[in-house]
């Protein structure tokens, strides 16, 4: 009863229209590139959200493990000298 | 709810000294409200839970077309058609949202296509009633919308990343369903005296399944309890239940409509309304296959697959052979 070739997997990116990056929003379903982004004009721009898509296969995503996330972010831990709070500015000068 | 009494397979809730360690981490990371995500690790009984919880869901939507769908060739006006056809796009796209949801558990479309049309999965039980007048499309909108959004909004919170931020998407879109449908009865309340009782005739005849919804009570339920240790459960079906009947009552007055249910009545003290006793024969019978329309719902729903073929079918020939004259021109 059920068509037993499913069609690849697209995850569906999507840029709004001020000027901010495309973000992930979903996945669909689809033959194809072409139609993967009509399928996505239709499931996830129907109110205006975006004015361009995106549509990667979701089998060409390389992705970071979970498991590994310890090692991976760790070194990023111990650079408090990379954020503005670290620095203490006198109050007097104002806005930095 | 779109999803109704969903097992856990779980007998008792284990205490966290009865878990492994890798259980135990899990349960914490869930008590913080950290979200978990498709490629971590959770519990077996976790996982499948929520693919049958979400697959609930996505099939409620997908059927829940139809009832609606039934008035969009007879809608009164040009304009109602048009935003009725929105709405029920707006129901594919959930369930569309919710299938991408479940397959982040490792559940196949297919398999989730296969158990719907063989009618092995299950769907709200709401959806098994029939729409017998354009009154049934404003009554939906109201009250199994307004219904859904109570049980939707909470959700959002739910502890597994796929599904809030399906619910998320869904919320947002939701209101304006609820919205249209509370404007058709306005309008059928202020019409003529047969328009009135038109939109009486509907309330009392989705009122009780609307109450359904929720499921029967779940106050003694271990799934519902692990469910909510889990946080894919927020509230219990009587609070929810109570929430939307302190919630649409008020609707009703404003509208002139008489709530059809003799015990109704308001309780300054617990600040809350009282309401009669629920027929859950009717409800066990409407989830065991045979509520008014189950076949029908079914059968529309396996036709509509079908004749869907030629056209999928198409889409992938049309994909091959572009593929093909890529590939050739690459040689
Ligand atoms: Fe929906
Ligand atoms: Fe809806």
């Amino acid at each position: 009863m059920t068509d037993k070739k499913e069609w690849p997997l697209w995850e569906v990116f999507i840029r709004s229209q001020h000027g901010l990056a495309h973000r992930h929003v979903g996945s669909l379903h689809a033959p194809d590139a072409e139609m993967a982004i009509m399928n996505a004009r239709d499931v996830y721009t129907r109110r205006n959200e975006g004015v361009s898509i995106w549509v990667v296969k979701a089998s060409d995503i390389a992705a970071s493990s979970p498991s590994e996330k310890g090692p991976l972010f760790d070194p990023a831990n111990s650079k408090v000298y990379r954020h503005p709070t670290f620095y203490e500015i006198p109050e007097e000068l104002g806005h930095m | 709810m779109y999803a109704q009494m969903v097992k856990t397979g779980v007998d008792h809730i284990q205490s966290k000294e009865e878990m492994s360690p890798e259980e135990r981490a899990f349960q914490d990371r869930v008590d913080q409200d950290i979200k978990i995500e498709p490629k971590e690790w959770m519990p077996e009984a976790y996982r499948k839970t929520l693919i049958r919880q979400i697959s609930q869901h996505a099939h409620s939507e997908i059927i829940g077309m139809q009832p609606e769908g039934n008035w969009i060739t007879r809608a009164p006006t040009l304009e109602r058609k048009a935003i009725l056809l929105a709405k029920v796009q707006d129901e594919a796209g959930h369930g569309l949202y919710l299938y991408c949801a479940a397959e982040t558990l490792g559940v196949s479309r297919d398999d989730l296509m296969e158990q719907l049309n063989s009618g092995k999965a299950k769907y709200s039980s709401i959806f098994n009633y029939p729409t017998l007048t354009w009154a049934d499309i404003g009554a939906i909108g109201w009250l199994v919308d307004g219904a859904a959004i109570m049980n939707q909004v909470p959700l959002q919170r739910c502890s597994y990343g796929p599904y809030s931020r399906a619910m998320i998407r869904i919320c947002k879109e939701e209101s304006f369903h609820q919205r249209q449908g509370y404007d058709i009865m306005m309008k059928l309340a202020k019409g003529s005296s047969e328009q009135k009782a038109m939109a009486q005739d509907a309330l009392n005849r989705w009122w009780w399944p609307s109450l359904m919804m929720f499921g029967p009570s779940d106050a003694e339920s271990v799934h519902s309890a692990q469910s909510m240790r889990w946080k894919i459960k927020i509230n219990s079906n009587d609070e929810l239940r109570q929430k939307f009947v302190d919630q649409t009552v008020p609707q009703a007055e404003y509208l002139g409509l008489t709530v059809p249910d003799p015990d109704l009545k308001w309780n300054a003290e617990r600040g809350h309304y009282e309401f009669g006793e629920i027929n859950w024969d009717e409800f066990y019978q409407v989830i065991a296959g045979n509520g008014p329309c189950n076949r029908d719902r079914l059968r529309t729903r396996v036709k509509a697959y079908e004749e869907g073929r030629w056209v999928r079918e198409a889409a992938d020939a049309y994909a091959a052979k572009k593929a093909a004259r890529a590939q050739a021109k690459a040689a």
